[in-house]
């Protein structure tokens, strides 16, 4: 049998065979990266018999609480104030889920993590990916309310539209980095994470509109807009919400803050920044991931 | 990560170099019990060496048994290898493609079909599409699972479930294959089939690293066996010899149990 053995020759150099490329092994990796995002989709809705339909109507019903309460109860006069609320619910929803999901995704995993010498990023970036995948029927509701309103896309507001995604995509997936490695450690960090995304929904302009933050706090308002999420949302209001009231020029001059752009740049800057902090730091206690689960 | 390749032949498979792997043990898992515990004055939590200076090198084509008792580290050096973990201090190097039945199975959702899970854990294990598609219905084949492949894997026996994982696993076109005993599951017939793959393996030249405590099948499968005893290499060499030295340096646990005496020659694979 050694005669034959000799025969296999390898034409590739000795290395560690622990993958180390961190983000871009990930990245490297589609098809294995695509394969789990699609079986986190399809076996969200097995075995239920609206299936796919859930997808619709957990927003819808969230989009009618809203608009019930904010806005027959309480009475805001904002105008088209349940536009106003889903655009906001749809970036937080997007948060939310990458950064509970992520942060759960490797003790989740924990029989892949054990066995396979994969990128451990992968599950963190795949739970992103699943909740941007959810994020899909929201935006056809919000798109079709808002055509019956009678929108035009401004195709500069629709590319606002995709800074906001990819500012909650990077912030979202570094803050899951982070804790998805810390919760292997210690299992209370997801009831942590939590209760604090708790906090996201009122630290957006979502069920107050950003005027009245402006006129509360004057010259402070503008250090409320150093919130990442906050400028994400003004973004996809100023791209949906706006063309759909009757007067938007007027709307914009009033609900949206200035230099809405330069203040989104910045955002995907530092969100960018954290991406790479927390990959080192990721790295830096990987190692004990497996030992630990 | 220190020495790349430097002074290894051409054909050196795996070099594991001074390794060591020492693992944290936490006693206490609660605040309530860690402050108790520290107002006693007990230890919060322990350190333990899984593997203590490990070296040795493995050339392409040899197979390889590797022995010892349980908790003897072989299976935290299995993970070194296969790349799971990374060594505290020295090196391990790998040259090629790493597979094996260590991770059978790994991913497989329960609620996706035999279809779905087989392509996912293709993936998982490092194969692209085009290359499962080519080897689908010989990985079904080998399954021999029949019409539940369009069934929810939860719905599968466990020896369904274990022998989907293992046609797949056994289809990665691989430079070193590692195999931890993985096969309790499964009927006779089937580990005749697998045993077969695996020496299948070993003759086309790749690299064979196997764990077990059955002598019989590691005298048939192996032509150099490693033991390691608390976590240090104890013996490197000759088949033979190696058995032998496994259960003379504990004669009075290896004798019944789990060491598995010679009459499972016949019963090949019994315990893989």
């Amino acid at each position: 049998m050694t005669e034959a053995g000799r025969l296999h020759v390898v034409d590739a150099p000795l290395s560690p065979p622990s993958p180390s490329a961190g983000l871009l092994e990930v990245f490297r990796r589609r098809y294995l990266l695509r394969m789990l995002v699609r079986r986190e989709v399809s076996a969200r809705y097995q075995g239920s018999f609206l299936g796919l339909m859930w997808s619709y109507i957990n927003p819808l019903s969230q989009l009618f609480i809203f608009w019930f309460v904010m806005g027959k109860i309480i009475g805001r006069s904002t105008e088209m104030f349940a536009v106003h609320v889903f655009c906001g619910l749809i970036v937080v929803q997007f948060f939310i889920e990458t950064f509970n999901a992520g942060t759960r995704s490797i003790v989740r995993n924990r029989s892949l993590v054990q066995k396979m010498a994969m990128p451990r990023e992968m599950f963190p970036v795949a739970s992103m990916l699943v909740s941007l995948y959810h994020m899909g029927p929201q935006l056809v509701i919000l798109t079709f309310i808002v055509v019956l309103t009678g929108w035009t896309p401004d195709p500069v507001y629709l590319l606002g539209f995709l800074l906001a995604l990819a500012i909650i995509a990077a912030l979202g997936t570094s803050l899951a980095l982070v804790f998805s490695v810390a919760n292997v450690f210690l299992r209370d960090v997801s009831s942590f994470v939590s209760i604090l995304t708790n906090f996201v929904r009122f630290a957006v302009p979502m069920i107050y509109p950003y005027s009245l933050v402006d006129q509360r706090f004057g010259s402070f308002a503008q250090y409320y807009l150093f919130n990442p999420i906050a400028d994400a949302v003004l973004l996809v209001q100023q791209a949906f919400w706006v063309g759909s009231t009757k007067d938007p020029a007027a709307i914009h001059a009033q609900h949206i803050p200035d230099h809405l752009y330069a203040y989104g740049f910045l955002a995907l800057g530092i969100a960018l920044v954290m991406l790479v902090i927390a990959q080192a730091i990721f790295r830096r206690f990987e190692n004990r991931i497996p030992e630990q689960l | 990560m220190s020495a790349p390749s430097g002074g290894y032949s051409a054909s050196t498979s795996i070099v594991v170099d001074d390794v060591t792997k020492s693992f944290t043990l936490r006693y206490h898992r609660t605040l309530k019990q860690m402050a108790v515990a520290a107002a006693k004055g007990r230890d919060i939590s322990g350190k333990f060496n899984a593997l203590d200076h490990v070296s040795f090198t493995v050339e392409q084509g040899e197979s390889i048994g590797l022995m010892g008792l349980n908790g003897s580290g072989k299976s935290t050096l299995l993970k070194l290898i296969n790349g799971v973990m990374r060594p505290d201090t020295g090196t391990v190097l790998t040259r090629g493609r790493i597979a094996g039945l260590i991770a059978t199975g790994a991913g497989f959702h329960p609620q996706l079909t035999g279809r779905e899970n087989v392509f996912l854990n293709a993936a998982v294990l490092g194969m692209s599409e085009a290359e499962t598609q080519r080897k689908f219905d010989s990985i079904v084949e080998f399954a021999d699972i029949g019409r539940f492949l369009d069934s929810p894997v939860g719905h599968y026996s466990s020896g369904m479930f274990a022998r989907l994982g293992f046609a797949v696993a056994i289809h990665v076109d691989s430079d070193i294959f590692l195999a931890d005993e993985v096969l309790a599951v499964g009927d006779k017939p089937f580990k005749q089939k697998c045993l077969q793959k695996m020496q299948e393996i070993r003759d086309s030249g790749r690299t064979l690293f196997y764990v077990s405590h059955a002598a019989g099948s590691v005298r048939k499968m192996c032509d150099r066996v490693i033991v390691l005893e608390q976590g240090r290499l104890a013996f490197d060499g000759g088949v033979d010899e190696g058995i032998r030295f496994v259960k003379y340096d504990e004669p009075e646990k290896g004798a019944g149990d789990e060491l598995g005496t010679e009459d499972t020659d016949d019963e090949l694979g019994s315990d893989i």
